[in-house]
């Protein structure tokens, strides 16, 4: 294999000939167009410029982006170009590149964005992302009112599953969380309540703790992963394939018919999930306590049952519904607002989770407070 | 045509995204049981003005009247009331993945009509059979061909027997046979059951095997060129445009 050369040779009448030698194939050491480009840019500008290219070897795109280059400056600097002297092939693949003129405005310029510019957008998108969850919101009440006096168009086989997928099939992970997590309350009541004498104590903290907080959060957290995740891929993927504009077009309300359901669906078994993360931990409670506690069984479940009032499971259950209402928000919003492309299914579906879970945590605190603060 | 008034009038349509104008001052109208062609360049707006058509996107300005009613300027109501004669074909078929399709067929059956549950399984087997998908009730859309799934949009688009069709790019990543398949199919369904039918396309192939009338939509005026039956267009219209577009980029530049 020869090196690829590259000379350009003055003829006379400020003409200009440029002479390709060797092989020239993409990987190889190959010559920049620097040379023929800086003299087309001199002065005295050359009037013509020509090939020769009988010493060429082989020869692929290395070459014809070079020779693509070479037009450029010469179109740019008003010098004719004779290309009889190139290959029959590189000569077409040089005219196709040009066949189609560049669209006016297509091309992108990126540029340096100025702080306070982005920090206005930001503003901007913020602003409008708030308006358009307002907006949702809005259409979501108007739709769960015709949903419960039953106008809504909807499947009630589809409302069934999801009934289904958010509830019997997400007890086995949420036994798993309750259940260590009234374990670890109860190492937590066992270590520092016996420093008091208080050990049997254990049983208040984490009944108390199960029922009215624990429980509902990680419930809470654990759909929002799960299926708040899920109705946000859904709904995005039916919107990435046009399945919500045919339903749109088939004159139904696709948040009567996708949305609402799904929210109803968690409303109802959110409370219900909860109820049993909290047996579940009370039970994991009991085994700790069992087993590094002098107490029995019975003494155990008594102190238990003592603790707990109805007002925690009330207070319990009605967080575990707004948490459900939330979840089923944040999924369904984000799906409805998802883009056009696979890359966009997946970043609805992380909104999803994490405004899930914010969510779920400003409104547990928000909650905890006003619960404080009528003594519930 | 009998009938004096036309089905379907677009009268100073303007649509733009945002700041950045698509097509302005549309203006076509479109007989009862005419193959109607939104014919154009790439990224001309062609699919755009469909979405205009079926309620998807409001238009900036101008209006879309069906049957001399207006359909932007009416209310919600009307507007639903309106899209329950359309029957649409996506381009990429947009089943829902969820069902089978006899459920897909039966979902607009099962919302808007009171047949029962055996009545509507056999109005979608009907259609499917009309489709050439005769025994594909109980597939999935994943379980089946992309030339199938068309075939089968476009059975779900002729649940209801609507009085206007729309299609979007019906033949686009179908092979020519199939392509010419479903241009028939379009062709037999529109003598048949006299339906219009409104096809964003720019196989030239199926513009004039079956376009009776169309529009020219054009990228660089953003607006339209011509308008009326694609087979004078391409031997007589005055505008090289859309002569040269109709035959291939060959046609002669005779600058009338």
């Amino acid at each position: 294999m020869s090196k690829a050369a590259l000379s350009v040779v003055e003829g006379d009448q400020e003409s200009l000939a440029v002479t390709l030698s060797g092989d020239w194939l993409l990987g190889g050491q190959l010559p920049g167009p620097d040379p023929v480009l800086d003299r087309l840019r001199a002065s005295p500008k050359p009037t013509s410029l020509a090939f020769d290219s009988q010493l060429l070897g082989k020869w692929d795109t290395g070459l014809v982006k070079t020779l693509v280059a070479i037009n450029q400056s010469a179109g740019a600097n008003g010098v004719q170009v004779d290309d009889t002297g190139l290959p029959a092939g590189a000569r077409q693949l040089v005219t196709l590149a040009f066949a189609v003129e560049e669209r006016e405005g297509a091309r992108r310029v990126f540029r340096q964005k100025k702080f306070l510019e982005r920090v206005g957008e930001s503003v901007m998108a913020g602003l409008e992302s708030a308006k358009e969850l307002l907006t949702f919101t809005g259409e979501l009440a108007l739709s769960c009112r015709r949903f419960l006096s039953g106008k809504a168009t909807y499947q009630r086989s589809d409302f069934w599953q999801y009934i289904q997928e958010a509830g019997a099939e997400a007890l086995p992970i949420v036994s798993l969380i309750c259940f260590l997590i009234g374990m670890i309350f109860a190492f937590v009541g066992v270590m520092q309540l016996t420093l008091f004498g208080a050990g049997i104590y254990t049983a208040d903290l984490v009944a108390v703790a199960m029922v009215r907080e624990m429980s509902a959060i990680m419930t809470g957290i654990i759909m929002a992963g799960r299926t708040g995740a899920a109705y946000a891929a859904q709904i995005g993927t039916m919107k990435v394939n046009e399945e919500i504009d045919a339903l749109t077009t088939l004159g139904m309300n696709p948040i009567d018919y996708l949305v609402t359901p799904r929210v109803f669906a968690l409303i109802v078994m959110m409370p219900l999930l909860t109820v049993y993360g909290s047996l579940m931990g009370i039970l994991g409670g009991t085994v700790v306590g069992l087993a590094m506690l002098d107490v029995t069984l019975l003494q155990y479940v008594t102190q238990t049952i003592q603790s707990l009032h109805l007002n925690s499971l009330f207070g319990g259950l009605f967080k575990a519904i707004v948490y459900g209402i939330l979840i089923a928000l944040a999924g369904c919003q984000q799906g409805m607002a998802c883009g056009n492309s696979a890359l966009a299914v997946g970043q609805s579906t992380t909104k999803a989770v994490v405004m899930g879970i914010v969510y779920i945590v400003i409104s547990a605190s928000v909650l905890t407070i006003i619960y404080i603060n009528l003594g519930i | 045509m009998e009938t004096a008034q036309p089905h379907i009038t677009a009268q100073n349509l303007t649509m733009a995204y945002g700041d950045f104008l698509i097509q302005k001052d549309l203006n076509f109208s479109i007989n009862r049981g005419d193959i109607f062609i939104i014919m154009g360049g790439s990224g001309c707006g062609k699919s755009t003005l469909l979405k205009i058509m079926i309620g998807l996107k409001t238009p900036t300005t101008g209006d879309v009247f069906y049957d001399g009613e207006p359909f932007w300027a009416s209310s919600d109501a009307g507007r639903e009331a309106v899209k329950r004669k359309f029957g649409t074909l996506f381009q990429s078929g947009a089943l829902w993945s969820s069902m089978t399709l006899a459920e897909n067929i039966g979902l607009a059956l099962q919302q808007f009509t009171d047949l029962g549950a055996a009545e509507i399984r056999e109005v979608a087997a009907y259609k499917l059979m009309l489709v050439g998908l005769a025994g594909f009730e109980d597939y999935y859309p994943n379980e089946i061909s992309g030339g199938m799934k068309k075939r089968a949009g476009l059975a779900r688009a002729m649940a209801l027997d609507p009085e206007i069709l729309f299609f979007d790019e019906p033949s686009a990543g179908l092979d020519p046979i199939s392509a010419k398949l479903l241009d028939d199919l379009i062709l037999e369904l529109c003598e048949s059951l006299g339906t219009t039918i409104v096809i964003v396309t720019h196989e030239l192939a199926s513009i004039f095997a079956i376009g009776v009338n169309s529009v020219f939509l054009d990228p660089v005026t953003k607006t339209q060129l011509a308008t009326g039956n694609p087979n004078d267009l391409r031997d007589h219209h005055s505008n090289f445009e859309v002569r040269n577009f109709l035959q291939r980029g060959e046609a002669e530049d005779k600058a009338a």
